[in-house]
């Protein structure tokens, strides 16, 4: 018995026109026909550099723009939203987190009020339930009871990340798009949000669309791996395939250019300076 | 498993931040009271309020009592002043000295009405135009520059003639001529707004676009407005006193500073007193908002953050 | 003798709850061509250290220091005008935010031609000769006609190395590059540290590059200084440190690589109780 995916889409494209009145009027494709399929609790990652498409897609899945063809089935139904609109239904099931945290929170309000919010527009649940549910949902992603009443500007990178992910799931979602979201984050506190991460995927049987230009991130989180170029998916394999052996060029070309952070590569290099430098004689170097 | 009880996990207060945070209203207080014109402007128009308020108790005479025997009185300090009235006495007789502190109600309750309408109208107006976009915004926009043509005193001038002279018409027909700046600041702020993120947050937790217009947006745009509306202040007064010069605004015998500077047109050169004080007292109120305006400016835009 | 020698230089700043210490109690040293690297964590003040040095801290900031020397001349002692004279010349920074840096008002080639104005005499057909030389040394094809180019019409990374052509125009002794490719896609930025690194070998200069990222400084550094919170953690050759880490912060920061991840969960900070860590 296989299950529905969670989410499928198939041959989605999204194009963008831009001139019009007094020129040609040009059309940019930012997506070239994307297909893929995550089944329920599976984590697929989406790599690539800036202006691949990944955060048009990330859009798109969301169901904030609309695809200009293709089609986006979610939970096995198929999803129109330029003919049909987005149900409140539909709204629950599928939720996102920026990568920005500076900027995905309303600066005039309040942290209790941000995770309220969406009980307050989805549900019929009372302002006391609300607040109930928003200050354990606080809790659960490690924030303290004080910080209810704060405004985002009190709060470090890593913090209102974690209320951007609480307000992601107050609706208990099926999918979750992450479009980022430790990108801007330091290094410990981007440790801290993976295992957030990881813990609530667990509990809420979450599906994660992880988009990110990190590989390290990426091996770490994915299952299935996509790699995007200029709109297209240049390969989407398994993550232990693809970090095995990269198959299509930009791949390795991605792989090359990530830089490696072993003692052995490090000793290399800084003996390869060493010898360099012995070579054109002295320390000094030449003044132009 | 709760992540709160696992100890890989961490807390989020470990991260070392920046410095510790300062309520936002103590913040903004520090800045604005480290500008030194601001704080001048702020202490003169808060004078002029507590005058405004008590001018019952502190006027020395009845702004409309007539002393026929005390007729173009010159100042006290100067040969033929009488102490009784500091700031002598205008054609009438009427004390210009209390004249000037009734009128002190005047500005103040000009300046507040024209504003609150302005702001108001113009914030509806520009929210509409920016969150639409499109041909509402066009529209919208190019009524607002048809207004913005006419130079601003001769409009409000056809609008009074239209509807009438008095004290309330000014208002209106100046509240009309400043409403397109604060709607070209709302649409401006809106625009550059709408396309955040917390914005596309608040869509994709359901809201609508009400909703997004005014709880989520419009408390964002709200600093640009706020210096915008202080100087509307001043622009009003200055506006409002244009009229009553011309005789459109408010009628004698009312102590409107604008007003007394109309009715004693003639006597700039026989009895300076009677024009140079309500000039002054114009002067002083306006110069004082205009340094708070600055102030406020200073103190709302995130670019001069200091720290 | 280095070519930058710092010892406990300290920096804080005039906020309207008190006093704030961004640096406090930093010494680091930089020898001519060597490689420095200073990583830390937002809030640990290596950007503010820096321009610190560079003299690019706002009014509001005090800076002390008991010894702040370049070239074995005093920092601190010296004008205004001095210290102008010096930047730009012999010391230069590029920033994070490559299209962000450039004037956007102004062509590519006003932008690299005013660093020669202001600090050589060469003439107007020398300058220019000179911008093409630089341009062409930072890899941009068709210098001539980049020349003419504004900031928007350039990606990030031609922008990036159009700040590296004016940090570089007068062959300054010292580069320090806040983030230089933070901002970058991954291939771009592995470009822009080559060229880094190529222009610091041949010309000898030395460079600091702030980072936050280790695999940054894995590719590029001779010598590595961690700071935390203000403070240096750890001082020490780049092999060294990813080798045996002394400072239980950077145990815990190469802990919480992804790339060190051993099975599912990531060690955190915390979980190696940095608390009240001392300086060392």
């Amino acid at each position: 018995m296989t299950a529905v995916p969670v989410l499928e889409t198939r041959g989605i494209t999204r194009d963008y026109v831009s001139g019009g009145m007094f020129g040609g009027a040009r059309t940019l494709r930012a997506l070239k026909g994307i297909d893929l399929k995550v089944e329920r609790g599976q984590t697929l990652a989406v790599v690539g550099e800036s202006g691949c498409g990944k955060s048009t897609l990330a859009r798109i899945i969301t169901m904030i723009d609309a695809p200009s063809g293709g089609e986006l089935l979610i939970d096995g139904e198929r999803v129109d939203i330029a003919r049909d609109g987005v149900s409140r239904d539909l709204r629950r099931k599928v939720q996102i987190v920026f990568q920005n945290p500076y900027g995905s929170l309303n600066p005039r309000q309040k942290i209790g009020d941000v995770l309220a919010e969406p009980l307050k527009l989805n549900t019929a649940m009372p302002a006391g339930e609300r607040r109930d549910r928003a200050m354990a949902m606080l809790l659960k992603v490690g924030l303290k009871p004080e910080h209810f009443n704060r405004y985002p500007h009190m709060f470090s990178g890593g913090q209102r990340q974690r209320v951007a992910i609480a307000r992601a799931i107050m609706v208990h979602p099926v999918l979750l798009v992450l479009d980022e979201p430790v990108s801007a984050l330091d290094l410990s506190v981007q440790a801290q949000i993976l295992n957030l991460l990881q813990d609530l995927q667990d509990e809420y049987h979450l599906t994660y669309v992880f988009i990110s230009h990190d590989l390290s991130v990426v091996r770490h989180v994915a299952d299935d791996v996509m790699v995007m170029n200029l709109g297209e998916a240049v390969e989407y394999r398994s993550r232990d395939a693809i970090f095995a052996s990269p198959e299509h060029p930009y791949t390795r070309t991605l792989f090359a250019a990530t830089p490696q952070i072993s003692v052995e590569s490090i000793r290399d290099r800084v003996a390869r300076k060493a010898a360099t430098r012995s070579q054109t004689g002295g320390s000094a170097g030449q003044i132009v | 498993m709760s992540a709160t009880d696992d100890p890989h996990l961490g807390t989020a207060e470990q991260e070392p931040l920046g410095p510790p945070p300062v309520a936002p209203l103590r913040e903004n207080w520090h800045y604005f009271t480290g500008n030194r014109g601001a704080v001048i402007g702020l202490v003169v128009l808060g004078l002029m309020v507590v005058t405004a308020v008590l001018a019952p108790l502190i006027a020395p005479h009845d702004p409309s009592m007539q002393y026929r025997d005390a007729l173009l009185v010159p100042p006290a300090w100067t040969p033929g002043g009488r102490a009784a009235f500091l700031l002598g006495t205008d054609a009438l007789g009427r004390d210009i000295l209390s004249r000037l502190i009734f009128g002190a109600r005047y500005s103040l309750v000009i300046g507040l009405v024209v504003v609150t309408l302005a702001l108001v109208t113009g914030i509806f107006v520009g929210l509409v135009a920016g969150y639409f976009g499109g041909w509402i915004d066009a529209l919208i926009m190019r009524v607002m520059d048809i207004i913005l043509a006419f130079p601003s005193l001769l409009l409000a001038l056809v609008l009074v003639a239209i509807i009438g002279p008095g004290l309330f018409n000014a208002m209106l027909a100046i509240a009309v001529v400043l409403q397109p700046h604060f709607a070209r600041l709302t649409r401006g702020a809106v625009m550059a707004e709408k396309s955040r993120e917390y914005v596309t947050s608040a869509r994709v937790a359901g809201a609508g676009t009400l909703r997004l217009m005014l709880v989520t947006i419009l408390p964002n745009c709200l600093g640009p407005l706020i210096v915008q509306a202080t100087l509307s202040f001043s622009s009003a007064i200055l506006d409002a006193a244009a009229l009553g010069f011309l005789g459109m605004g408010a009628q004698p015998p009312t102590p409107e500073w604008g007003t007394m500077l109309a009715e004693a047109r003639e006597f700039i050169t026989s009895a300076w007193w009677v024009v140079t004080m309500p000039g002054i007292a114009i002067l002083v109120t306006v110069l004082a908002i205009n340094l708070i305006g600055d102030g406020l400016r200073d103190t709302l835009d995130p670019k001069l953050k200091r720290s | 003798m280095p070519l930058l020698e710092v010892r406990n230089l300290s920096v804080s700043f005039d906020v309207a709850a008190g006093q704030f210490f961004a640096v406090q109690g930093v010494d680091l040293s930089v020898d001519t061509g060597e490689v420095l690297a200073i990583v830390g964590e937002s809030g640990s003040g290596k950007s503010v250290a820096m321009l610190a040095v560079m003299g690019l801290l706002p009014p509001i900031a005090r800076v002390t220091a008991d010894v702040l020397r370049f070239e074995g001349r005093d920092l601190l002692a010296m004008s205004a005008r001095q210290r102008r004279d010096l930047s730009g010349s012999e010391m230069a920074m590029i920033f994070q935010e490559p299209v962000a840096s450039l004037n956007p008002c102004f062509t590519v080639g006003f932008q690299i031609e005013e660093t020669l104005r202001e600090h050589t005499s060469l003439g107007a057909s020398a300058r220019r000769a000179r911008a093409v030389e630089l341009l062409t040394q930072v890899g941009i094809p068709e210098p001539e006609e980049r020349l003419k180019s504004y900031p928007h019409q350039m990606s990030g990374g031609q922008c990036q190395r159009v700040m590296i052509a004016i940090a570089t125009a007068c062959n300054p002794k010292l580069l320090i590059a806040d983030e230089p490719t933070t901002a970058l896609d991954v291939t771009v930025q592995k470009q822009v540290l080559d060229l880094l690194l190529r222009l610091q070998a041949e010309h000898g200069m030395a460079l600091v590059l702030i980072t936050h990222d280790m695999g940054v400084v894995a590719e590029t550094a001779d010598r590595v200084i961690v700071q935390y919170n203000g403070r240096k953690m750890e001082d020490t050759d780049v092999v060294s440190l990813f080798e045996s880490p002394k400072s239980p912060y950077t145990r815990a920061l190469l802990a919480a690589l992804p790339e060190n991840a051993k099975g599912g969960r990531l060690p955190t900070v915390s979980a190696f109780a940095v608390g009240a860590e001392a300086q060392e």
